[in-house]
């Protein structure tokens, strides 16, 4: 069977879709077809992947306009009619179909990182139930979808600078989710990684491959933690009254945990 | 360690060219279904309320056909201008002279308004920011939740604990519609089915929440430290996870509740007593 696949060919002087009639065969994934496309017709096509199994996040793009992971998108489940697939949009063209990421690697450097307190005798304990909601963050395969649907930064270009994404918005809620840190993250990530810009229309939910609720188990508990920081007075009076409040890693040395 | 002192803009290259075309989205799909499904209930919805609300009258079946229910809309019915029957004793507003139902909503509302599902449905079915995913947003300019109005979504919590008192109060009333004076006192009509599943859905909207699943155990760092709220946490995320039908469940269920009280008020209808 022959399909006609819509392919983004250019770099940042332009670009336009040119259109390839190719065969594809019974099961196989739109990045089997750009491989043959590659192989038979366009060996100058970008495309940038690894895995083939979904697992490295590397082939990320568009793919009749929803970000999608093209190695774990079957062909057979796509309309009939010509396939588009187009970078992502949100980050700049390298080229064809491959982009600049490195975003991404630059809000993840201002992430406070892990502080525990300094180990006690047997070192640290902690038990499974204190974990395991950051372990679901742990599945993230840094594809960059939930980023580029984002349409604070996808349609908003001056915005990257005060916004760090869903991507990063998981990996602050995992270390405030940590039961051993003793860094307090909400203060800057309301004021300074733009929690508050998300307005939680869960795009980024939507297109994670790997389900995490990006949404629900993360960006939304962040919000209600700078609420609790930052916008609840009974907050506030019950962490002077109890003088209950988060440890600096200095405190945590100075009482030995 | 980067704190909000020494926190910096992130060197990232601003406005490097984008690939793919200028166009507001290449989706082929019909994403614009769910909202257009939204906008139609919702508007139907408030369309629906605004006038239940201020029509003022056949809310309440009394001990006449022999019954005790209120509309959900109209309780507690706690204004001098209130219908007998419906009025409470314990504490009774004089100088409200408009609808009663008015001051009812000053709770739910506004925790509908702010529930994070809502917010979701509302800013894409009605703001269009964005009205899909991967549909490009309506508006030049966006600053999310960061300024006034908007910045007051973060009182979400303390209107979920006002609706937690409205639901008490409709509890208290489908419980008194177990009430059938005339009728051997006690038994069970269409009536108190409506009224008992109109406050379980409250219930269940307002339990699943998410302020509710942050408050109850969901803002802890250490678990095990704190098993009880754990295991209301635990008890509690599931049904968070079903927020969004919950949502709608509850908001039709409402209306339904009113439409019926309304039209069994109006002499439409005799509500049937089933044992």
């Amino acid at each position: 069977m022959d399909v006609t696949m819509r392919v983004w060919r250019g770099d940042e002087t332009g670009g336009e879709f040119r259109d390839y009639t190719l065969p594809a065969h019974e099961g196989e994934v739109v990045l089997d077809v750009i491989h043959r496309l590659q192989a038979t017709q366009a060996p100058d096509l970008a495309c940038r992947w690894n895995c083939k199994a979904g697992k490295c996040g590397s082939c990320s793009a568009e793919i009749n306009g929803k970000p999608r992971l093209m190695c774990m998108t079957r062909m057979d489940h796509l309309p009939e009619g010509p396939v588009t697939v187009a970078p992502m949009r949100t980050f700049p063209i390298i080229r064809d179909l491959v982009t600049d990421v490195s975003f991404n690697f630059e809000m993840a450097k201002l992430v406070p990182p892990f502080a525990p307190p300094p180990p006690g005798p047997g070192g640290y304990r902690m038990q499974q139930i204190d974990i395991q909601r950051g372990q679901e963050f742990r599945k993230c395969i840094e594809c960059f979808m939930c980023q580029d649907v984002c349409h604070v930064i996808r349609d908003h270009e001056e915005n990257k600078q005060y916004y760090a994404g869903p991507r990063l918005f998981i990996r602050y809620a995992e270390l405030e989710m940590h039961p051993l840190d003793t860094n307090d993250r909400r203060e800057l990530v309301r004021q300074k990684m733009g929690l508050g810009m998300c307005n939680i229309t869960k795009c980024c939910t939507e297109v994670c491959p790997e389900q995490i609720k990006i949404t629900d188990n993360a960006i939304i508990p962040l919000k209600e933690r700078a609420v609790d920081a930052a916008y609840d007075p009974i907050a506030w009076l019950g962490r002077k009254i109890l003088r209950r409040h988060k440890r600096s890693p200095a405190e945590a040395q100075a009482v030995g945990r | 360690m980067t704190t909000v002192e020494n926190a910096v803009a992130t060197p990232v290259r601003i406005g490097g060219v984008r690939g793919g075309p200028d166009a507001p989205t290449l989706r082929t799909d019909r994403w614009w279904v769910g909202p257009a499904i939204t906008v139609t209930v919702l508007v139907a919805f408030v369309a629906y309320t605004t006038w239940a609300i201020f029509v003022n009258r056949d809310y309440y079946v009394g001990a006449a056909a022999h019954r005790d229910l209120i509309s959900p809309f109209y309780s507690p019915c706690i204004m001098a201008s209130c219908v007998a029957g419906a009025k409470g004793t314990f504490f009774v507003i004089n100088w409200w002279h408009i609808t009663p139902a008015l001051i009812v909503l000053a709770g739910p509302l506004p925790f509908r308004l702010t529930c994070y599902y809502y917010r979701r449905a509302y800013y894409r079915s009605f703001w269009l920011s964005p009205p899909a995913c991967a549909v490009a947003d309506a508006h030049r300019r966006y600053s999310g939740e960061t300024r006034f109005p908007l910045i007051l979504q973060n009182a979400h919590r303390y209107f979920f604990y006002l609706a937690a008192i409205f639901n008490v109060i409709l509890t208290i009333d489908a419980v008194v519609a177990f009430r059938l004076p005339g009728q051997g006192g006690i038994g069970v009509s269409v009536g108190t089915i409506v009224l008992v599943v109109n406050a379980a859905s409250l219930w269940l909207y307002s339990l699943s929440c998410h302020a509710a699943r942050h408050l109850c155990g969901g803002q802890l760092r250490s678990f095990s430290k704190s098993r009880v709220r754990y295991r209301l946490w635990r008890l509690l995320s599931p049904l968070n996870a079903r927020h969004m039908q919950i949502a709608w469940f509850s908001l039709i269920v409402v209306a339904l509740a009113d439409l019926y009280v309304r039209l069994v008020a109006s002499g439409a209808f005799h509500d049937p007593k089933l044992f």
